[in-house]
């Protein structure tokens, strides 16, 4: 990405937004502790840190969703005291949420409407948005419902509907997550436009590359604290990530993948009806997976991950029995329980909910996917001591912090759930992990924790297939990518012969050879799209 | 079949329907925000028997109906303490309205048993009661059917025209999404809640006073869990709550003839007797199978509790 930081703020004048000594106390957390940030007219400014660093916390603050416990609030020069969110719009404050505060069953005009002083008429709403939408290049049907645009367009409706209120300071939460590198590179467009019209920029992030494209300046939190501010044109990503993290970025040790393994997962034509009407159906699926390989299955989230992953684990059975070919058998009807006897491994996406029983102690968790494996049944009794015991080597190997195996699953913080669910899996030695968004919300330290370990779980012989939506983290971890788009399976190429920017495009279901999907006009793109 | 015969059964299947009508009207717009209030059975017997005390003691059905809004309403806050301000399941808090409203009704209503009430004459609406065939049945009827008519109409005006509809259906998807832009969750709720709370009273007003018009305990029968189940099964859309409210009322009433006209058929009355209960539902079943429509106006986010955070 080449694109450098527009011209700049005005750095005389008052200052839009400044926060002094702001802290926010949590029975059990500090969340905030004495945060001084200032922002000016037309700055574009990032605030850096891990999961965790009190991020949201402080944009919930701004917004008026949460109460600081101390300190002042300065909105252009003034002290206030935002009271809710419609008092921080009718300041001139607009959000963009990480998880979108959308209605699902309404349309996109209906929405707009929720979030606008006022009674506007839904037809002149809609000749509005068509505006804005035009202006600042974010095509939008106004008529739509919401639950039929894919997650990008939900981004847009949500920005949308903060420049109908022509902010002043628009706060964006993590807003790269979900989008394709091509959509973050129009995204970071708009965004540019609007900081030249003067308007103010808190863009929360921890991705390095971003915020050093995009941003004019940083401030960096850890644990609540401002730990530095920055300019981030002026810095590396290295330096950076000191200051968010207190150490230099980890990286992981990855060989090369052995050839010609056994076979462990043949997918052979799946095709599968989703049962949720607003789910995605799955097509003509086919994909090896050898052992002592690792396969990443790159896509936007709703193009049918969440279907292929059921029909993988057995939550949804099939109608037939060959297309899920586990480690030689023909697995298409088998239970989720009948296949982990196969050697199937599974962590998925949710990790409260099917990953874990949030109430149920960890040794309890352990007992639910590894009983049989680690015989703790016998003659139809529990063996609880055994389920201690693993539970308690999952907790050492993988440096769970918890109370011990007796803690519940829903008291640990989401990173260290995350591992003790991996570890819960890689334990069992299986002969076919599936993984789900691995470090899904996860700290940078244990990230990289959790990916060495599946990278040692591949040359110990096991064959590996992981789904994500963070690209990074595919080329990090393995050997070959696949792409899903609309229910539909690309086939797999080597990572190392593989660009981000390809990946990108196959995202948008149009990878070479790809067939039945029209091809968009992309400048720039005319000969892969002819290949 | 001559027409008189038709008229009267269209006239009785649509006195039969109405409190249907306005109470599953009014639990809607209670689901809509999201909230799951099973005690309409309760609700309505305490509206009954409000509004035949009142109507007996000042010989005003009107007041009476006031004073049966009333009931249900002060029943409905009730539930609206325990479940919005208090946070207490809405299953067991709904399911213990119903059992305590229909035993406390009962008790109430011990002095009003076998005393009668004058029957309220209808109201004749001129011109259009001179329709040959429907005219008499339709437009010679009692005030409420009217009004059940109105609520209709006014219903989807509001669900779907009105921006108080459209936050209301906002409430019952995503309360979450809603407290973030900055409505007032749970006052909506209590506003649905009380909404759901006066119909509920109204229908039951209707049964005592004008259906009837007397006053006996378990009078309700069973049909604020009939309102209960039209709305789920009529996927929260009041079109078909319409539909099936009159369908139960048109199999009732062609029942109740089957059987007081003497004909000899093969069938054991009982099962006769529950036919309106199980028909609606089959039909309503069958005409409501797209999931993709039900997924659209159900609200998401029903019976779950929702505490905004400080």
């Amino acid at each position: 990405m080449t694109g450098r930081p527009s011209p700049g703020p005005s750095i005389a004048g008052t200052p839009r937004l400044v926060l002094k000594g702001i802290s926010k106390v949590y029975p059990t957390v500090v969340a905030n502790d004495q945060v001084d940030l200032a922002v000016q007219p037309g700055e574009i400014r990032a605030i850096l840190g891990e999961n965790g660093a009190g991020k949201s916390t402080l944009m919930k603050i701004i917004y008026g969703v949460t109460r600081p416990s101390a300190g002042q609030v300065f909105w252009e020069g003034e002290e206030v005291q935002v009271e809710n969110p419609a008092h921080a719009r009718s300041l001139g404050i607009g959000m963009v949420f990480q998880h979108f505060s959308l209605f699902e069953t309404l349309t996109v005009v209906e929405n707009v409407a929720l979030a606008l002083p006022g009674k506007p008429a839904l037809d002149d709403l809609a000749r509005r948005i068509t505006e804005v939408s035009e202006r600042y290049g974010l095509p939008v049907d106004p008529r739509r419902h919401i639950h039929a645009l894919s997650v990008g367009e939900r981004q847009r409706v949500e920005i949308i509907r903060c420049l109908l209120q022509n902010p002043r300071l628009l706060i964006m939460d993590e807003p790269t997550s979900v989008l394709t590198p091509q959509a973050v590179r129009k995204l970071f467009e708009t965004l540019r436009q609007l900081a030249a019209e003067g308007c103010s920029i808190l863009y929360i992030s921890h991705k390095l590359d971003e915020i050093q494209e995009l941003c004019h300046s940083a401030t960096v939190l850890r644990g609540g604290k401002v730990t530095g501010e920055c300019i981030p044109a002026q810095e590396t990503p290295a330096s950076m990530a000191r200051l968010m993290i207190g150490k230099d970025l980890p990286h992981c040790e990855h060989g090369a993948a052995k050839a010609d393994g056994e076979l462990r997962l043949r997918l052979a034509g799946l095709s599968h009806a989703s049962e949720d009407p607003f789910g995605t159906d799955l097509k003509d699926i086919h994909l090896d997976v050898r052992a002592g390989e690792i396969v990443g299955i790159a896509g936007v989230s709703g193009n049918g991950q969440q279907e292929l992953l059921r029909a993988i684990s057995g939550e949804e059975t099939l109608a037939e029995r060959f297309p899920v070919q586990i480690c030689g058998v023909e697995a298409g009807r088998l239970s989720p329980g009948r296949r982990r006897k196969l050697g199937l491994a599974f962590v998925p996406e949710e990790r409260l909910g099917r990953g874990a029983v949030p109430g149920m102690s960890l040794a309890d968790n352990a007992l639910l996917t590894a009983a049989h494996n680690q015989h703790m049944v016998a003659g139809g009794f529990l063996r609880f001591e055994r389920a201690r015991d693993f539970a308690r080597r999952c907790i050492e190997a993988f440096n769970v912090k918890c109370g011990g195996p007796g803690a519940a699953a829903k008291s640990l913080s989401g990173g260290n759930l995350q591992k003790f669910i991996v570890g819960r899996e890689i334990l069992q030695a299986p002969r076919l992990l599936v993984c789900a968004q691995p470090t899904w919300g996860v700290d940078v330290g244990a990230a990289t924790f959790i990916r060495q370990s599946i990278i040692d779980l591949r040359d110990r012989g096991c064959a590996v297939l992981v789904i994500s939506e963070e690209l990074d983290e595919l080329f990090e971890i393995c050997d070959r990518i696949a792409v899903i788009a609309k229910g539909r399976l690309s086939p797999t190429h080597p990572a190392s012969e593989t660009t981000v920017e390809d990946i990108g495009v196959w995202m948008s279901g149009m990878w070479p050879g790809a067939e039945s999907i029209e091809p968009r006009p992309q400048p720039g793109r005319a000969e892969s799209l002819n290949a | 079949m001559d027409a008189s015969l038709f008229s009267s059964m269209l006239f009785a299947t649509v006195v039969a329907g109405t409190p249907l009508i306005i109470v599953a009207l009014g639990l809607l717009v209670n689901e809509k925000a999201g909230v799951l209030n099973l005690g309409a059975e309760g609700m309505m017997a305490m509206g009954a028997v409000a509004a035949f005390a009142v109507t007996h003691q000042s010989g005003s059905p009107w007041l009476g109906v006031l004073a049966g809004m009333g009931a249900g309403m002060a029943m409905a806050l009730l539930f609206g303490v325990l479940t919005l301000t208090l946070m207490a399941n809405q299953v067991a808090s709904g399911l213990a309205l119903a059992i305590f409203g229909v035993g406390l009704a009962a008790f109430v209503g011990k002095p009003f048993e076998a005393v009668a009430l004058q029957a309220v004459p209808p109201i004749r609406i001129p011109f259009i009661a001179d329709i040959p065939l429907i005219g008499e049945a339709l437009y010679n009827q009692q005030a409420l059917v009217y009004f059940s008519w109105a609520l209709f109409w006014g219903l989807l005006w509001f669900l779907y025209r009105s921006r108080a509809g459209l936050v209301l259906r906002a409430v019952g998807e995503s309360p979450a999404s809603a407290h973030a832009i900055g409505y007032p969750v749970i006052r909506i709720r209590y506003l649905a809640v009380l909404f759901g709370g006066a119909m509920a009273g109204i229908g039951g007003a209707f049964l005592s006073v004008f259906y009837t018009p007397m006053w006996a305990e378990g009078m309700v029968a069973g049909r604020g869990w009939i309102a209960l189940a039209l709305v789920v099964f009529a996927t929260w859309r009041p079109l078909r709550v319409m539909v099936g409210a009159y369908l139960f009322g048109g199999v009732m009433i062609t029942q109740l003839f089957i059987q007081g006209s003497g004909l000899q058929i093969d069938f054991p009355s009982q099962l006769l007797s529950s036919l309106p209960y199980w028909a609606t539902i089959v039909v309503l079943v069958a005409i409501s199978r797209n999931a993709g429509t039900i997924r659209l106006n159900s609200p998401m986010s029903l019976g779950k509790p929702y505490r905004p955070d400080a």
